[in-house]
């Protein structure tokens, strides 16, 4: 995974207008008996970049519709730098949006999509095809202004399509799934390239992902929604090492449960016992781990078992079953997978650090 | 301002035009297509025989004829403005209502398909039929009100607007069918968010954005239309018309070779309609 790029607001280096600040307040939104956004609270401070993550149908997609104007909220109301927008039209409102579909305009070439919004503001013709060519160098494709859409492969079209968000200058960058479209290389490369621009213009940008790799990779802060509501909004590191709720913990990464008896501040898990990250709990408990701080230790007087291996170069995913017949994830350098083959008898110890617990679950594992 | 890196130009560019299945036998293209050819070419030449046939050998003259003959010109110019009418009103009426549907009312489209295909169900003569009780108790009814003067003017020989109306109702399963194809290959939703986030009004959407992306789906509609207009008799005749068909059928009473090489000159027009359209379509994509 890349390292999440940090540091938004100060690193603005072009005269480009400053990123706005977008707040969502009660936001709630129906479609006959689903329940989209269900009183939505959130701020997004000018320049950051907010991903907003979640499962599908968790209401992320109505949310930056709301920001964009095609979606109208039944309650609440949607704020750009304190003031409402939710009358506002859709053709009013400064915020440029990329679209999950290739969204360019099949009958113009790249430069009049990018130059749209420009002849749309009746800017003289020399004047906008200038800026469509600045714009399509910025999104490093300086020589397919003549070319149509159904000339240029998907990774392309989004860069126009970016390209084309940008040319009004707006205050507020939407983007919906972007990139879900894109072959894996193309995404992985074509993210990082959107941070890069996103920082240098220091514009405020939602992005809507359910791929937690592209959030956490990207985002200044990640706000991970689930059933039209705010599950947890903080930066990629946080997340990943103290989700806020059981939920978060299962969505963001992987997740053992390791069942474990708590008493106060500490729980005893696999024969030891650790400080509990949280408040105090006793009795019967799950312990959240995550696979890579599980450690694994070949021994022929070990409890458990590897029973199953899967190399993903740099490290390497194990399936372990326990004494008790529960199985857990873990991860190990890639080189270790060798000695620590499925059948081979091993000891399982955790990092010793604080965990998270959770209400125990009927069936134990991963 | 950092610029993105120059993205590798598409040698990846999406493959477009697939190649045609091989190991066909060559032959049974030429079979299938001489068949079909034979079906369409022998009729008319058939026809273009009965038009040069004369007791001395070959004449021509049925063809110096046409525009000489009586009632060739106005008939036509009626037709030419009939149909004109008739592709304003049909579009205007069919791609509003089915972009409204896409937009605002996708489940409305079944409905909506079927009520445009609906004339191709009801037999002209059961449609002339309604139209002109219509036509005859209108009057009665409306004898005392504004609307009285309407429908009379409706019926004016040298420009029958009924004729409009009721061609309106037969083309809209053909214009529907043309749209949609169009609509089909376009995301609609998708393209007027993306012009509305670019700050276009409606009208900017739909001239704009929308309507030079349905160009050949356009143009098929309008040619459709215009071919049937171009080409319809029952309702014209029943309710006592002289549009382009009826006149044919008409001069054909008193000089048979003149009508069959008007009924081949607007074949010939028909084609000539359908090669700009189908060359216009080509062009857009």
């Amino acid at each position: 995974m890349t390292a999440p790029t940090t540091g938004a607001a100060g690193d603005v280096t072009t005269g480009a207008a400053a990123g706005a600040r977008v707040e969502f307040r009660g936001l709630y939104r129906r479609f006959g008996d689903t329940v989209a956004l269900d009183g939505l609270d959130l701020t997004v401070e000018p320049g950051e970049l907010l991903a907003l993550l979640g499962p599908s149908g968790c209401g992320k997609t109505t949310a930056l519709r709301c920001v964009a104007g095609f979606e109208h909220p039944d309650e609440g109301a949607v704020l750009v730098d304190g003031r409402d927008i939710t009358g506002v039209p859709a053709n009013r409102r400064d915020a440029g949006m990329v679209f999950q579909s290739y969204s360019l305009f099949p009958n113009l070439n790249a430069r009049d999509n990018v130059a749209f919004g420009l002849r749309v503001r009746k800017v003289a013709a020399a004047k906008r095809h200038a800026r469509a060519q600045e714009l399509l160098e910025l999104v490093g494709l300086p020589s397919v202004g003549e070319r149509y859409p159904h000339q240029l492969s998907g990774g392309q079209q989004q860069r126009v399509a970016l390209a084309r968000a940008l040319a009004l200058e707006p205050r507020v960058l939407l983007l919906d799934e972007p990139l879900s479209a894109l072959d894996a290389k193309v995404r992985v490369t074509l993210r990082e390239e959107i941070r890069r621009l996103q920082l240098s213009l220091g514009i405020t940008t939602i992005f809507v992902t359910h791929d937690q790799e592209e959030a956490l990779s990207i985002a200044d802060r990640v706000a991970v929604l689930r059933a039209g509501r705010l599950e947890q909004v903080t930066d990629p590191a946080t997340l990943y090492d103290r989700p806020a709720t059981p939920f978060v913990a299962e969505f963001v990464g992987t997740m053992n449960h390791i069942p474990g008896t708590a008493s106060g501040d500490r729980v005893t898990v696999l024969g030891r016992a650790l400080p509990v990250d949280g408040p105090a709990v006793h009795g019967n408990v799950d312990v959240l781990v995550r696979p890579e701080a599980v450690i694994l230790t070949p021994a022929s007087d070990g409890t458990a078992t590897v029973v199953a291996s899967s190399f993903r170069g740099s490290t390497a995913r194990l399936r372990v079953e326990l004494a008790d017949g529960s199985e857990l994830l873990a991860d190990v350098p890639g080189h270790d997978s060798v000695r620590l083959a499925p059948g081979v008898r091993v000891s399982v110890t955790l990092v010793d650090r604080p965990v998270l617990v959770s209400e125990p679950r009927v069936s134990a594992g991963a | 301002m950092a610029a993105l890196t120059p993205a590798p130009l598409p040698g990846d560019a999406p493959a477009s035009s697939g190649r045609g299945r091989k190991g066909r036998p060559r032959v049974w293209r030429v079979v299938v297509l001489s068949l079909a050819a034979l079906y369409f070419l022998v009729p008319m030449a058939a026809s273009f025989w009965f038009t040069v046939d004369d007791p001395q050998g070959f004449s021509a003259d049925a063809y110096g004829q046409i525009f000489s003959a009586p009632g060739f010109g106005s008939s036509l110019l009626l037709s030419l403005g009939l149909a004109a009418a008739t592709i304003v009103v049909v579009l205007l009426l069919t791609l509003p209502a089915m972009l409204a549907v896409r937009l605002g009312a996708p489940r409305l489209r079944p409905v909506l398909e079927v009520v445009c295909t609906l004339p191709l169900v009801v037999p002209p003569i059961t449609f002339v039929a309604g139209i002109s009780t219509v036509l005859r108790f209108g009057p009665e009814y409306l004898a005392r009100t504004p609307f009285y003067q309407t429908i009379i003017a409706m019926q004016n020989p040298d420009f029958p607007v009924v004729l409009v109306l009721a061609y309106v109702v037969l083309a809209l399963p053909f214009a529907h069918r043309s749209l949609d194809a169009g609509l089909r290959a376009i995301d609609v939703p998708t393209l007027v968010e993306a012009a509305r986030n670019c700050g276009a009004s409606w009208p900017h959407v739909v001239f704009r954005v929308i309507v030079p992306n349905l160009r050949s789906a356009l143009a098929s509609a309008s040619f459709l239309t215009l071919a049937l207009v171009l080409g319809e008799f029952t309702v014209a005749r029943l309710l006592s018309f002289q549009p382009f068909p009826v006149w044919i059928v008409y001069i054909s009473g008193s000089q048979a070779q003149v009508s069959v090489a008007v009924s081949l000159f607007s074949l010939l027009l028909t084609w000539l309609v359908l090669l700009a359209v189908s060359v216009a379509g080509r062009n857009r994509s």
